[in-house]
């Protein structure tokens, strides 16, 4: 049986999450090795010899280090460790599952990181005070203007690419569902596609959807209790 | 004849020239289609609706299938196409390194060059004004970490950035650096490493290289001339 390869997460991050739920549906022997981001254990020189650039997520096999989400992707499906429904063989299916990865990096994934960082990771680190209202309101726009691209442009089926779940979806929905922290929800009427999506991406993800977001709901709701 | 592969591109885009090389110098057969985005020709509903619905450059239709953004143009291409071994190596897990760098430079190198393009010379030919100061700082300090950042994590003593042979991770990096530099950026101050790297890249990648870079070159000051004079000035600076 081949040696387990060592995955380094934090389920705080939403990449690192969907890279997790992804490698749950993989049959394949796999050493989960958390490292808390919020305790800085990225940052460490003992975690620099794992990953160069000190983030999560990466990969070690053997003495191979392997960081950047879509590369490990590719690499654990090239070695036929990853789900072949999640990230499609056929050339077409793959093409577009890497051409929304791609988009998304620049669309959905950044405002959403720049929303969820300005509301909610930098004030509750100290590091920035919590923004006014109109700050608030300029960054909710960022993420419901790619939402709107989300709505018109890549939800035409059920899932991103055709009939069925892959890491599009996983790694879109990520992002998306990161925002319950900032109280953030997506308005049904505004975005109705998207809303019944990600309830699909949820459905069809589970039980590992669910559970990879244990956490994020807890402080979600902490946050609401708080401000009750 | 018209060829199934077109290729939608501009090369004021770092993108659409690392492609046009690839196919280029893999002798791959293909149909340019130059679009301006000067001109807005890539936000046009005809664009939208027979080429690439996201509006963006580069773009390909390969026998009707139509596929946009850079790396997933790419990874096609190696895949469907006699892209030589060179360039996306199996051997030696090249692949995945190179996959590394694509997406490390996507949300590092990729942002922070274009940012500085933007600021120092599109936003001001757009609205034929001179660059602002404060934001061309701002991502002048951001290129200036990334560059760092790009020396450190992927230049080592061997030639290219993935051993003895260039690969598109090389040809991707030097279209990057190329975009502020060829507006007057200096990149290669106090970056050795990166200076005898890029020398490297381009004798190697020859006279494509050449010849697009030149192509690039002349659209820059093409659109500086007549009434922007005021901007070829600003960029000069």
């Amino acid at each position: 049986m081949s040696k387990p390869i060592r995955f380094y997460y934090d389920l705080l991050s939403p990449i690192a999450r969907g890279l997790w739920i992804g490698l749950k549906f993989s049959n394949s022997p796999v050493e989960y090795c958390p490292i808390a981001l919020r305790k800085f254990e990225q940052l460490t020189d003992e975690y620099k010899k794992i990953n160069r650039f000190q983030k999560v997520p990466a990969i070690v096999g053997g003495d191979f280090h392997l960081s950047e989400t879509i590369a490990i992707i590719r690499y654990l499906a090239d070695k036929g460790q990853f789900d072949e429904k999640l990230y499609p063989k056929t050339l077409e299916n793959r093409a577009r599952v890497d051409e929304f990865l791609e988009w998304q990096h620049l669309n959905i994934r950044l405002a959403c990181s720049m929303y969820f960082r300005d509301a909610w990771l930098f004030p509750m680190n100290g590091i920035a005070p919590k923004p006014k209202p109109e700050q608030i309101q300029a960054l909710i726009e960022g993420v419901e203007n790619n939402l709107g691209l989300l709505e018109r442009l890549w939800l035409e089926n059920d899932f991103l690419v055709g009939k069925n779940l892959t890491m599009a979806d996983i790694l879109g929905s990520s992002e998306i569902n990161q925002l319950r922290l900032c109280q953030y929800r997506v308005d049904e009427k505004k975005f109705p596609k998207v809303v019944k999506w990600l309830e699909r991406v949820r459905v069809s993800a589970n039980p590992y959807h669910d559970e990879g977001l244990t956490f994020i709901d807890r402080k979600s709701k902490q946050s609401t209790a708080a401000k009750l | 004849m018209s060829q199934p592969l077109k290729f939608y591109f501009d090369f004021l885009n770092q993108s659409s020239r690392a492609l046009y090389i690839l196919l280029e110098a893999s002798k791959i057969p293909f149909e340019a289609i130059p679009i301006s985005m000067l001109k807005g020709e890539h936000l046009t509903g005809e664009f939208r609706d027979n080429v690439n619905r996201f509006r963006k450059l580069p773009a390909i239709t390969d026998h009707g299938y139509q596929l946009s953004e850079n790396v997933a143009i790419f990874r096609h291409l190696a895949r469907e196409k006699l892209v030589p071994e060179h360039w996306y190596p199996r051997r030696h897990l090249g692949r995945s390194r190179i996959d590394e760098y694509l997406a490390w430079q996507q949300t590092n190198m990729g942002v922070a060059t274009t940012e500085y393009f933007q600021q120092k010379w599109l936003v001001p030919y757009l609205q034929k004004t001179r660059p602002a100061d404060n934001a061309v700082n701002l991502a002048s300090k951001q290129l200036e970490h990334t560059l760092n950042e790009f020396e450190q994590l992927f230049l080592n003593s061997r030639k290219f950035m993935m051993g003895d042979n260039i690969s598109y991770a090389d040809l991707s990096a030097i279209c990057e650096i190329d975009q502020p530099k060829s507006i007057g950026y200096n990149a290669f101050q106090n970056r050795n490493k990166l200076a005898r790297w890029y020398e490297t890249v381009r004798e190697e990648l020859g006279p494509h290289y050449k010849e697009v870079l030149g192509e690039f070159e002349a659209k820059l000051k093409g659109s500086g001339s007549g009434q922007q004079q005021g901007v070829a000035q600003a960029v000069k600076q």
